[in-house]
């Protein structure tokens, strides 16, 4: 039976699982954390304990799409609106219930060493396990020089992080703002300062949408609105894009709690293929609440099992060395799209993909005839529909008109069927893409006769000779 | 003319409260957002208008009402009638893609009424061209969609277009003639009024019944669309059918429709098994038969109404006797009926009665449902325009009959379809006419 547990996470932090709460809402008070260990959680970082602040209202705001709610969320809420005793208070009461589990203290204090000196002793003197340094919120805080204000200056992050070394005891993570145009940057001062441990990534400074009708950006706050924080499903692939940067730099690399959109076991087994120790969630937890945390430990541990992962050690990593540059990847690997007429249902939206938006090698000439070759071969998708608009159509009214409307030996008729003209198809996978249903366009492999040639191979010989002159 | 309204009666619309309810306005775009957004949409296509479903449906989704409702009137200007009456389950929701993946059809018709209920709910009407911009006079001869259709879009480029109707009510069968639940009548009066807006013509009580009526007709007007439906219901053939009680079918609909009848009672049996029959029986039973029968000479497989129109009959409490074919209709001489009838059976392509099966239903009504007759005499009589077996014979992408100056569509050329595919003839000819007459001035 595979074992989840996290050990020695960044030296000393142990947990049950891998699931940690990121600092955010959902861990404002101990008595919600508290509730969180209860449904499963294996770790929680503090809403983020510094001076107390006094928040607006309203404070959030989502994108939706296609009818599904929150595909991203933003916030404008700044840290902890409790005072430092309170908040360390509690977190001494929650770390004598829940000894097992990983409870970290997110901080955030003036640039200043003496201050952050006190309040990473009180911290750890009230329980935590490790400390999380918020170097990532990018509105409000970083306008008083804090967050990602210090988050975008390498030398800052570098030098509180050497403060905050010479005091604390336990791990120290530095969580990361992706408001950079290089995130390795940080991150490497990050472990120049003596860092044990990074979480990434922050939110993305975003402004969600604005209300037509007030024309006021959301979310509103009296008629003014502000930028925000960006997190959710939406911002999972810019998350995974930054854990593997770092990850796959020596400079930068520690241990990583990875944060981005994740909501399932899912998005959980890839961040830690691509080097994560733990993973942390905000969003899915404000959506549907603490419950979500089972199916993700539960998931996990039945794909461990059919993989045969006994630990998350045993996986913890093996996607990162298939990431590479593109110039080391394989030009003379080809792949073409098949269509499986068994599972077509004829909505041909990869036709109109195919040839609005990729290479025009999808065609409806199954009925006329199948024509390869160029593009000006074939009617283009308007001729199609004029064509259609143009028939007449009548209402089947009786039984035998409509049993002859009946279709022949497909589910779908066969001139909606389309046809990939494997000699044009590039591999790009894109029908494949907007196909809504599954596995009804394949993307196979052809084989070019052609040995495996990567970019850098292919120029590296004429490179000298091309250099230009300056 | 001042907008044709029929007086609101709150039992009717009781009795007749909607089959569908609408969306609400969130369940609308959660709908639309389920459609693909097909390309060269099947919905599109066996729709006999050629509305652009996908495209009418993902403006539902933006939050582009209006332009969701003009995308619909563009291809059919009866968009709001046809989201109530259209059989889509024969028709677009028939040919959504989405049943071959085993998934719920697109609600495309509660979609287009939501669309549909919403432009005629912010009391907009449609922008015409100027009155006359194209020197073109057309009558449109009856007052159904299919004159509807054409007459709105003659005036939509342009060409200057008269209704001539007999009626009082403009509309045709879509007043007069759907059952309440799907189409109340003054729904269809809101739709005429909005045609009646874009600078169409009506005239209303008028009567073409003689070669001297259609002359001055064409004396006034350059082309003439016949857009006449289907004469009147066919007769049974038995003894005893102009007894009091008996009616048929379309007057049934009609009478109840425009308040003539507000009540029924005991029994009532309906002959013959189309979508009219099961609309009359479906009546029958909502202004309070206690028992209703259909009664129809062959079994239930060959029944000529639509499958959801059956179940729905079942639903309403309609009884069926099947293969059994009425004799003669007498008085009970206390105020009822006695429908003498006898079991058939099937032998080869004839029916033969059986022999001691016969029996008498006492009834209070009964309803004659067995369709329209051809044409009425006078068409016949029009030069150069063939009619054959009852159909005005007419070429199906133009209307075109054999003589130039006159088109038609609609029933008097299909021989009895749906509103849709009369909109779309009448649309057809309208810029047939428009054509012929720009080549004609060139």
């Amino acid at each position: 039976m595979p074992d989840i547990r996290i050990r020695n996470f960044a030296g000393r932090i142990n947990s049950p699982n891998p699931f940690w709460l990121a600092s955010a809402p959902p861990t404002n008070t101990g008595e919600m954390i508290m509730r969180a260990f209860d449904a499963g959680w294996g770790g929680a970082v503090w809403k983020t304990i510094g001076e107390p602040i006094t928040n607006v209202s309203s404070r959030y705001s989502a994108t939706d799409w296609n009818g599904q709610r929150i595909m991203g969320f933003n916030n404008i809420e700044l840290i902890s609106d409790r005072s430092i005793e309170i908040n360390l208070r509690e977190m001494t009461e929650v770390k004598k219930r829940y000894p097992q589990h990983a409870v970290i203290a997110s901080l955030m204090v003036a640039s200043n060493r003496e201050t952050w000196h006190d309040i990473v002793g009180r911290a750890e003197d009230a329980g935590a396990d490790g400390l999380e340094l918020n170097f990532g919120c990018p509105h409000g805080m970083s306008e008083r020089g804090m967050g990602s204000a210090v988050g975008q200056v390498p030398e800052y992050a570098q030098m509180i992080t050497e403060w905050v070394k010479e005091k604390a005891r336990t791990p120290v993570l530095v969580k990361l703002t992706p408001n950079i145009s290089d995130i390795r940057t940080v991150a490497r001062a990050a472990k120049r300062g003596g860092a044990d441990g990074l979480s990434a990534i922050n939110t993305i400074n975003s402004i969600t949408g604005i209300d037509l009708d007030t024309l006021t950006p959301r979310p509103n706050v009296d008629g003014k609105s502000s930028h925000g924080g960006y997190c959710g499903p939406a911002v999972k692939p810019i998350a995974l894009n930054m854990v593997q940067q770092i990850m796959a730099d020596p400079e930068a690399a520690l241990p990583l709690s990875g944060i981005g959109g994740i909501a399932s076991w899912r998005d959980a087994a890839e961040f830690i293929l691509l080097g994560c120790g733990t993973v942390q969630v905000c969003t899915a937890a404000m959506h549907y609440g603490y419950r979500i945390v089972e199916d993700m430990a539960e998931g996990l541990d039945n794909w461990m099992r059919s993989k045969g992962f006994a630990s998350i050690e045993d996986f913890r990593g093996l996607s990162l060395p298939r990431v590479t540059e593109w110039k080391h990847l394989n030009l003379n690997y080809k792949i073409v799209a098949r269509i499986d007429e068994q599972k077509c249902i004829g909505c041909d939206l990869c036709h109109i993909a195919c040839w609005d938006g990729a290479h025009q090698c999808i065609h409806l000439d199954r009925v006329t005839g199948p024509v390869d070759g160029h593009v000006e071969l074939h009617p283009t998708p308007a001729a199609k529909e004029a064509e259609s608009r143009a028939s007449i159509a009548e209402t089947p009214v009786s039984r035998k008109e409509r049993e002859a409307a009946a279709h022949g030996p497909y589910p779908t008729p066969l001139a909606r069927i389309p046809r990939v003209d494997e000699t044009e198809c590039v591999g790009c996978n894109l029908c494949s893409l907007v196909c809504p249903v599954d596995q009804c366009i394949t993307m196979v492999r052809v084989d070019t006769g052609m040995p495996p040639e990567t970019w850098d191979e292919r120029t590296r010989g004429s490179a000298c000779a091309v250099q230009p002159q300056s | 003319m001042s907008s044709a309204t029929l007086p609101d009666d709150p039992q009717l619309r009781e009795r007749f409260s909607e089959l569908k309810p609408a969306l609400t306005a969130q369940a609308a775009v959660i709908e639309a957002d389920r459609c693909l957004n097909c390309f060269d949409a099947p919905c599109t296509a066996a729709c006999p208008t050629h509305i652009d479903v996908p495209g009418f449906i993902k403006r539902i989704a933006s939050g582009n009402l209006r332009g969701s409702a003009m995308r619909i009137l563009d291809a059919n200007i009866l968009g709001s009638s046809c989201a109530r009456v259209c059989p889509v389950d024969v028709l677009c929701e028939g040919a959504c893609v989405l049943h071959r993946q085993n998934r719920k059809p697109i609600q495309i018709a509660l979609l287009q009424r939501h669309a549909m209920d919403a432009f005629h709910g912010s009391g907009e009407f449609l922008q015409t061209q100027p009155a006359a911009s194209v020197s073109l006079r057309v009558a449109c001869v009856g007052g159904g969609p299919a004159s509807l259709a054409c007459a709105a879009e003659l005036r939509r480029q342009g060409a200057h277009a008269t209704i001539i109707e007999r009626r009082s009510l403009p509309g045709g069968l879509n007043t007069y003639g759907v059952a309440e639940y799907k189409l109340r009548a003054a729904d269809s009066l809101r739709e005429v009024e909005m045609i009646r807006r874009m600078g169409v013509e009506f005239r209303f009580d008028e009567s073409i019944e003689s070669v001297a009526a259609l002359e001055a007709l064409e004396s006034e007007f350059d082309y003439i669309f016949l857009g006449l439906g289907l004469g009147a219901m066919q007769r049974l053939g038995i003894p005893g059918e102009d007894e009091a009680g008996v009616m048929n079918a379309l007057e049934l609909i009609a009478a109840y429709k425009t308040g003539h009848i507000r009540e029924m009672h005991g029994t009532v049996v309906v002959v013959g098994a189309g979508n009219t029959a099961i609309d009359a029986a479906n009546a029958a039973r909502r202004l309070g038969a206690e028992t209703v029968y259909l009664l129809y000479r062959r079994g239930e497989n060959d029944m000529s109404a639509f499958d959801f129109e059956y179940e729905h009959a079942k639903q309403e409490g309609v009884q069926f006797l099947w293969r059994r074919q009425p004799l003669a209709i007498r008085s009970d001489g206390h105020g009822r009926l006695l429908l003498d009838t006898v079991q058939v059976q099937q032998v080869d392509q004839t029916l033969l009665p059986i022999p001691g099966s016969e029996f008498a239903i006492d009834c209070d009504v009964v309803v004659p449902a067995i369709g329209q007759s051809p044409l009425a005499q006078l068409i016949q009589e029009l030069r150069g325009v063939d009619v054959r077996e009852g159909r005005i014979v007419a070429d199906r992408a133009t209307g075109k009959t054999g003589n130039p100056r006159y088109y038609a569509g609609g029933d008097c050329v299909n021989g009895g379809r749906e509103v849709v595919d009369a909109v779309a003839g009448g649309k057809r000819a309208a810029l047939a006419i428009l054509k012929t007459a720009e080549v004609a001035r060139a």
